[in-house]
């Protein structure tokens, strides 16, 4: 029996890498993943375009809008003379935003009451026009507090030396520079080994079955899980190489740390690597031409991906969803990937993570060579 | 050209197309799938971001302070701990994304107006929310701190001046800031990029694969009736997902709807042929299929995804990707998109896009016209 598998196995092995297309597949979109995600993929709000219209012309406007300038989450891009200029602007995506101080700005605030500032923003980009209102406040509420400090010093000079001030002091753990990157390269790992993985997988077999080979394959004495273990295993192996030469990449390139222990995370790969084998194996018995496997494949990965926090938050998914994200095998992996690349944790705080993608593996394996034999049948 | 052959070509591809009922089924329900997990998984709006805190002093002031995070719609407050360990421990297993810390000289400090630090630990390795919850833990403490400035400068006889800001933001085109309203409109992007290229470079690297091609060359047809004629049941099919995508924007996202239908079609019809140019000349390039899927979900799948402004803002990524982005098809139909939907504009507002989509568009259908003849010779 050992013998019939190896002989399998040195049978995939060479179709793998003579096949000049599946050895394309499993190096250029990796690397090329790599570097958009790498480079492109961010959230952060810097340099939001901004437009300023000042109403007022007096000392104090100027100052609050000098601070919009001073500040590298805006950039203020337009000195506007009317109101008349503002529907344009933000039509033409020019700006994402226009500040706007009515007449009377200073002078209400020297009376000590409350001035307000008008901001229109672009909203078509929702996140980036949540994030910069939430800018826009801070910035008025520092300024707001310094002009009374400012006024009460003028009123009564000792006072101000004695007033309260409060900082927040952060400190970002395990991504000191909260750097983009340093979130999206394990994930990107973890994508590409599932995409490459399933999808070779579900294609090696349905080719087989497409060109009729197969049937020839059955004729011969090779149980059939010995033709399961044969098919999946020199992939299972083709994934955890994948994961060493993009992790080297992930930290050489991109200079992402790895903190942890490579043997967690090669453990947390095989485990992983089950259910996407597993998927991959199961969609190989859905399906009878490769076009069709890669459609199916694609219904699968991509809501595993959506799902698995790789670039959207769980927590802000509806409930019910989150529920639903507990069948993704990729939502676990993610987090053994960062775990160990970023924070550095080990087995004691990743087991559950661990049990959880055994449970999923073993269930996807198991249905996977069920239907197989069926279709063996 | 002659319209009866390249009719032809198109009836053989449509029975094609509707004899592989598992594909065809699955082309319909792409837009369904895409459109469900994209419009209901992804949420930037980072809300109960997980807080532990650790409170030196337990005073009344220090309680104070942590009342506003318990309040705060951003902040669940899950636990309050007794010492730094538990803070680190929460920290590396996920319990907490954020840890507050509070001196225990907090009020001695905020009474004798010396300036203090409450810490900040954040979990850097999601550095989104890292940000995010930054930012408005300073809000928080800005407020704190506007609240204790003001009782200060009352109890110490100061004349009651409060001058304060306001901000009003008024909101254009996305005027409740919703996510949905922002990922959206721009899924019709990513289903066309995917029908589209994926499934043409399939069937037509399937016909090479199998021989079948030459014998199509080898009959009187030219390349364009060739590209014309198999390309047509495709553009169809990706009309159709249009269609289904704007509709489902519209009556189960409840997406606003507020430029021309004749903006929209005409864009989504030129986005189309440029992805079918693009498709089909992947497939007379590679004529393999697992070659054709690979390449396809690289430079059509996810640049649409990643590079073109549907998630990830454009002017927000370093100056050496932006130029890049240029080259996606699915930068210029997702401002189509975003345009038609939310803000309303019409034809002559969206002249540039479309003409860049035009040229595409011809520079694609070129490119596969001429790699089909020289793979003839």
């Amino acid at each position: 029996m050992i013998e019939r598998l190896h002989q399998i196995l040195i049978k995939e092995f060479i179709h793998l890498f003579r096949d000049k297309h599946a050895r394309f597949s499993l190096m250029v979109p990796p690397l090329l993943q790599m570097l958009i995600f790498g480079y492109a993929a961010s959230y952060e709000v810097n340099r939001v375009s901004t437009a300023v219209l000042d109403n007022d012309h007096s000392q104090e406007s100027r100052e609050f809008l000098e601070r919009f300038s001073a500040s590298n989450r805006f950039q203020v891009h337009e000195v506007l003379q009317s109101e008349a200029q503002i529907p344009y602007l933000l039509d033409h995506r020019r700006v994402a935003m226009v500040l706007q101080i009515q007449p009377g700005f200073a002078e209400l605030l020297r009376k000590g009451q409350t001035a307000p500032v008008q901001v229109v923003l672009d909203g078509t980009d929702s996140n980036t026009a949540l994030i910069a209102v939430g800018y826009i406040n801070q910035i008025a509420d520092r300024f707001a507090q310094d002009y009374q400090l400012q006024l009460a010093d003028r009123l009564k000079p000792s006072l101000a030396t004695f007033a309260p001030n409060i900082q927040l002091q952060e400190r970002p753990w395990y991504n000191p520079n909260l750097e983009s990157r340093w979130f999206f390269v394990p994930g990107v790992i973890g994508t590409l080994v599932l995409v490459s993985v399933m999808t070779l997988t579900a294609f090696a077999v349905v080719r087989e079955r497409e060109i009729g080979t197969l049937e020839q394959l059955m004729v011969t004495p090779i149980s059939p899980a010995e033709l399961i273990v044969g098919k999946t295993l020199p992939f299972l192996i083709v994934g955890l190489a994948n994961v060493v030469f993009v992790a080297i990449l992930g930290s050489l390139w991109f200079e992402v740390p790895f903190r942890g222990n490579i043997f967690v995370l090669l453990l947390g790969t095989t485990l992983f690597l089950s259910s996407a084998l597993g998927v991959g194996l199961l969609i190989s018995t859905l399906c009878q031409t490769q076009q069709q496997a890669f459609a199916i494949s694609f219904f699968y990965i991509s809501p595993a991906i959506m799902l698995s926090g790789f670039g959207y938050p769980i927590t802000s998914m509806p409930t019910a969803l989150q529920y639903f994200t507990n069948l993704d095998p990729l939502r676990f992996y993610l987090i053994v990937l960062r775990g160990t690349f970023i924070k550095g944790v080990g087995l004691d705080v990743l087991w559950p993570e661990m049990v959880a993608m055994a449970i999923l593996g073993t269930g996807m394996l198991t249905l996977a060579t069920l239907r197989f034999h069926k279709t063996l049948d | 050209m002659s319209l009866r052959r390249l009719l032809a070509i198109s009836r053989k591809e449509v029975f094609q197309v509707l004899r592989d009922s598992r594909s065809l089924l699955i082309v319909l329900l792409m837009p369904l799938m895409l459109m469900t997990t994209l419009g209901y998984g992804v949420n930037l709006d980072t809300k109960h971001i997980r807080v532990f805190a650790l409170d030196e002093e337990g005073s009344q002031a220090s309680q104070d302070l942590l009342k506003r995070f318990q309040s705060s719609d951003y902040f669940d407050l899950v636990a309050t701990v007794t010492d730094y360990r538990a803070l680190a421990a929460a920290l590396d297993d996920g319990r907490c994304q954020l840890a507050i810390v509070i001196p225990f000289d907090f009020s001695a400090r905020l009474h004798d107006g010396r300036p203090v630090n409450i810490q900040a630990l954040v979990d850097g390795s999601d550095n989104n929310t890292a940000e995010l919850a930054i930012g408005y833990a300073q809000g928080v403490l800005a407020s704190y701190g506007a609240v204790v400035q003001a009782e200060y400068l009352v109890k110490s006889n100061a004349p009651s001046v409060n001058p304060a800001l306001s901000v009003e933001a008024r909101t254009w085109f996305n005027e409740d800031l919703e996510s949905k309203n922002f990922i959206v409109p721009g899924v019709a992007a990513i289903v066309m990029a995917v029908v589209g290229v994926l499934l043409t470079s399939l069937t037509v690297a399937r016909e090479w694969e199998r021989g079948t091609m030459e014998q199509l060359i080898s009959t009187p047809v030219t390349s364009l009736e060739i590209i014309v004629g198999k390309l047509l049941p495709y553009f169809a099919l990706g009309m159709f997902d249009t269609i289904m995508c704007a509709a489902i924007a519209v009556f189960w996202f409840q997406v606003p709807f507020r430029g021309s239908l004749i903006a929209l079609s005409i864009g989504s019809g030129i986005y189309l042929v440029a992805i079918l140019g693009l498709g089909f000349w992947i497939s007379v390039a590679t004529k393999n299929q697992l070659a054709a899927s690979q390449i396809g979900l690289v430079t059509a799948f996810l640049p649409s995804f990643l590079l073109s402004g549907f998630t990830f803002p454009i002017d927000q990524m370093p100056l050496g990707v932006q130029p890049f982005t240029y080259l996606i098809a699915a930068r210029y139909y997702i401002v189509i998109l975003k345009s038609v939907f939310l803000r309303g504009t019409g034809l002559s507002f969206l002249a540039g896009p479309i003409i860049a989509l035009i040229i595409y568009a011809s520079l694609m259908v070129f490119l596969a016209k001429r790699s089909f003849h020289k793979s003839l010779a």
